[in-house]
């Protein structure tokens, strides 16, 4: 009750204080030192690197042991968001930003678009295209010529399912949706309080890599005109929307959301009996289902379309350089060493167990399966063949608005259970998107 | 010397007395006053200011930005269907939550006031305990009790062959928060009206013994009235707390569907605020918010004090 006074205190307390730290920097954003290439090992460049992952300490010990010339310092970050709030300060502030920095790839667009990063295209960046999946790279190209940033690791989704549920229900691993679809009916009819997956409406990610499988394009970026084109209401996220709003609509999945207490509880007993996930889901499921280890398995998404394979992401993030470093070229040898060479591919899966974005260094590294999966020795084989064939797909810089709009819409249609309000919920989510481009001041093409 | 100036004389001293004392309480007030003027007057002001701007990118990754005034455009906007439907969720919650939490309240006030109650002191910190859990924590610890799957009155229920109701669905979810609010506000409420019935001196109910009343005609003829003051400003403090609910609905919203980003009007602040990093449109809300608090307060009190305090005068 009175907490909730104080909370409102704190709340305004902090949008003001916020506030005057955007307002006060909104006029100087822009890079303050000219970039230098002057540095040795008597003289080093001297960075620093804004991380969230953890033991990153480790991983960069290794390369300042063997370059003198450039000194690196990780300076430990809370997460994700809190990093770019406290980052996007800095840039504002003029100063303060470190060289190098962390970011998730839906927040690379907002940081371009606060001029925030280094163009690494005009210091050779360009030529590590080939490291990646075609998809992940146009993750950090935002569509255009430039690079902003160099992907480190990337959350290529999988489709996880209890392998001795299957079995004995006789039912084959689904390879299409549509087996998806009939497997998941199957098993809830075997026992109506179990179901293969959940449609969860707070997981805007998730509904984003398979649209993204489906090859839809939420952003995409007009170079002509400057403009920016918005298709999330297009046909293929119709698909998906229909799709899942079809086997709640049925009843034979479940319609509550993710990462709740009541669904980690469903996993580890046996009411959830697939996820539909990523490349990190061992991690999720050790933690919260330990009862189930040795029964659960690894397979590539269901298809769309069996004869031409594709896999979305959900998650993952890239290192970029600030606009306010002073050494952006010593800085992208140091990614480029950090996110495509093997020894520090290792140490980042070892050390902070991350799937590589790098196909090369992925390969090399992950030969074995996580403890979780001893019980299937080709867990990385599986999971390599979803990463080959992750679909290209652009982040706008509102992905936060859109996500936000997502779980509001789809939360009612995932209530209401039925087709056509799942239909009207990705028409709402459009809507709300291409708005807040507009009042922001960015050209929505239509 | 006339006794006229031998008041002018006195009046010029404690005229000077005066001075000094005002000066002094100036000084005394100083601390608080500048507080004031930094943590409250300057972020009000600044929330005000900045509520009639906006700022404008442009290019295609919004390579200049600028601030711009934009009037009461983003008042304006503030009044969408979300807000408004926000406010209509907030007012039915408030009729659940302010009635039962006040009535509860007033109900356990009055047993502890009454001279055959046993364990008192005992009863009063359990009714006022969990007063003491943050909001947070409270919403946390019911959001476990109302989930289905791990709820043990689900468990018993179920054992029973009967299906528990889901009470983070659609229909009942408002009760569902308006409970959390009423369990962690009762105990405070409570000790406020008990405190204003612990100051009733005790020969008015002889008085009323005496000619006859029962425990039950005191209570409602003699305290009630009596204690109406304190019931107002509970009443009144209860109003204010529902417009700004924000910590449970909060806590609760990763539980279920059915709790959207602007169930009450403070998150719709928030999420514009903070995830949707609008703070133009934020702080519009904001004095939406403020403005309204301030007006239904004043009316309120104009409407109360004729009836509840206009006696006392007469």
């Amino acid at each position: 009750m009175h907490q909730g006074l104080r909370t409102t205190m704190a709340a305004v307390v902090t949008t003001i204080a916020l506030a005057t730290a955007g307002c006060s920097g909104a006029a100087t954003t822009s890079s303050n030192a000219a970039p230098s290439e002057d540095y040795s090992a008597t003289n080093p460049a001297n960075i620093t690197f804004w991380s969230w992952v953890p033991n990153i300490d480790k991983v960069v010990d290794l390369w300042n042991a063997d370059h003198p010339e450039i000194k690196v310092t990780v300076q430990k970050q809370d997460g994700g968001d809190a990093l770019v709030t406290k980052y996007l300060t800095a840039i504002e502030g003029g100063s303060g930003a470190p060289d190098v920095v962390q970011a998730e790839y839906q927040k690379l667009p907002t940081l371009v678009s606060k001029n925030a990063l280094a163009d690494l295209a005009t210091v050779g960046a360009a030529d590590l295209q080939s490291q990646f999946a075609a998809g992940t790279w146009s993750s950090v190209t935002l569509g255009t010529s430039s690079v902003y940033a160099i992907p480190q690791d990337s959350g290529p989704m999988a489709f996880y399912y209890r392998a001795d549920v299957f079995e004995k229900l006789g039912i084959a691993v689904p390879t299409t949706w549509d087996e998806y679809a009939a497997a998941a009916k199957k098993i809830h009819e075997a026992d109506p309080t179990t179901y293969l997956g959940t449609f969860s409406s707070v997981d805007a990610g998730s509904f984003a890599g398979l649209s993204q499988q489906a090859g839809a394009q939420w952003w995409s970026v007009d170079n002509s005109n400057q403009s920016w084109g918005v298709g999330i209401d297009s046909e293929a996220t119709q698909k998906v929307a229909s799709f899942w709003g079809d086997l709640v609509e049925q009843g034979v999945i479940d319609n509550q959301p993710q990462y709740t207490t009541a669904w980690f509880k469903a996993l580890n007993t046996g009411k959830q009996v697939g996820w539909v996930s990523a490349a990190w889901a061992p991690g999720v499921l050790s933690g919260n289902a330990a009862a189930t280890q040795g029964k659960w398995k690894v397979a590539t998404l269901p298809q769309w379309d069996a004869s031409a394979p594709a896999s979305g992401n959900w998650g993952g993030s890239a290192v970029a350089v600030s606009s306010q470093s002073k050494y952006p070229g010593a800085a992208l040898k140091f990614i480029t060493w950090l996110n495509t060479s093997t020894d520090a591919a290792q140490a980042l899966v070892d050390e902070g167990g991350i799937y590589p974005a790098a196909t090369a260094a992925a390969a090399a590294t992950l030969t074995e399966a996580p403890e979780y999966f001893s019980n299937q020795p080709d867990f990385y084989d599986v999971i390599a063949k979803s990463a080959e064939t992750v679909a290209p797909f652009t982040f706008g810089p509102n992905v936060n608005v859109a996500y936000q709009a997502f779980s509001d819409a789809f939360g009612k249609a995932a209530e209401a259970k039925t087709t056509s309000a799942f239909l009207s919920a990705l028409t709402a989510m459009q809507e709300k998107t291409v708005t807040d481009l507009k009042n922001q001041g960015f050209t929505v093409s239509e | 010397m006339s006794t006229a100036t031998v008041v002018r004389a006195k009046s010029r001293r404690s005229n000077s007395n005066t001075k000094t004392q005002t000066r002094a309480a100036w000084f005394m007030i100083a601390p608080a006053f500048v507080l004031f003027l930094l943590f409250m007057a300057a972020p009000i002001f600044y929330t005000l200011f900045i509520s009639f701007q906006r700022t404008k990118v442009s290019g295609l990754f919004g390579g200049t930005r600028e601030t711009i005034w934009v009037g009461f455009q983003n008042y304006v906007n503030s009044f969408d269907s979300e807000f408004l439907a926000s406010v209509v969720r907030v007012l039915g919650y408030g009729c659940i939550l302010v009635p039962v939490m006040l009535g509860l309240a007033l109900t356990f006030a009055l047993l502890l006031d009454s001279p055959r109650t046993r364990s008192k002191t005992f009863s009063r910190v359990a009714i006022f305990l969990p007063f003491a859990v943050p909001a947070v924590i409270s919403s946390l610890l019911w959001g476990f009790l109302y989930l289905p799957s791990v709820s043990p009155f689900s468990y018993i229920l179920n054992t029973f062959g009967i299906q528990s109701p889901n009470v983070l669905g659609p229909d009942v979810i408002t009760f569902a928060i308006a409970n959390i609010g009423i369990w962690g506000g009762t105990g405070f409420n409570m000790i406020v009206i008990y405190t204003s019935l612990k100051a009733i001196p005790s020969d008015i109910y002889e008085a009323a013994r005496i000619d006859g009343c029962s425990e039950r005609q005191i209570a409602l003829r003699i305290k009630i009235p009596i204690v109406m003051p304190a019931i107002i400003m509970t009443f009144l403090f209860s109003m204010i707390a529902t417009l700004q609910v924000f910590a449970e609905p909060m806590t609760l919203k990763p539980m279920t569907n059915t709790i959207s980003s602007t169930w009450s009007p403070l998150m719709k602040i928030y999420r514009d605020a903070f995830q949707n990093s609008d703070i133009y449109s934020a702080a519009a809300t904001s004095v939406i918010v403020a403005v309204g608090t301030l007006a239904i307060s004043y009316f309120f009190l104009a409407v109360v004090q004729k009836r509840a305090f206009g006696q006392e005068e007469r």
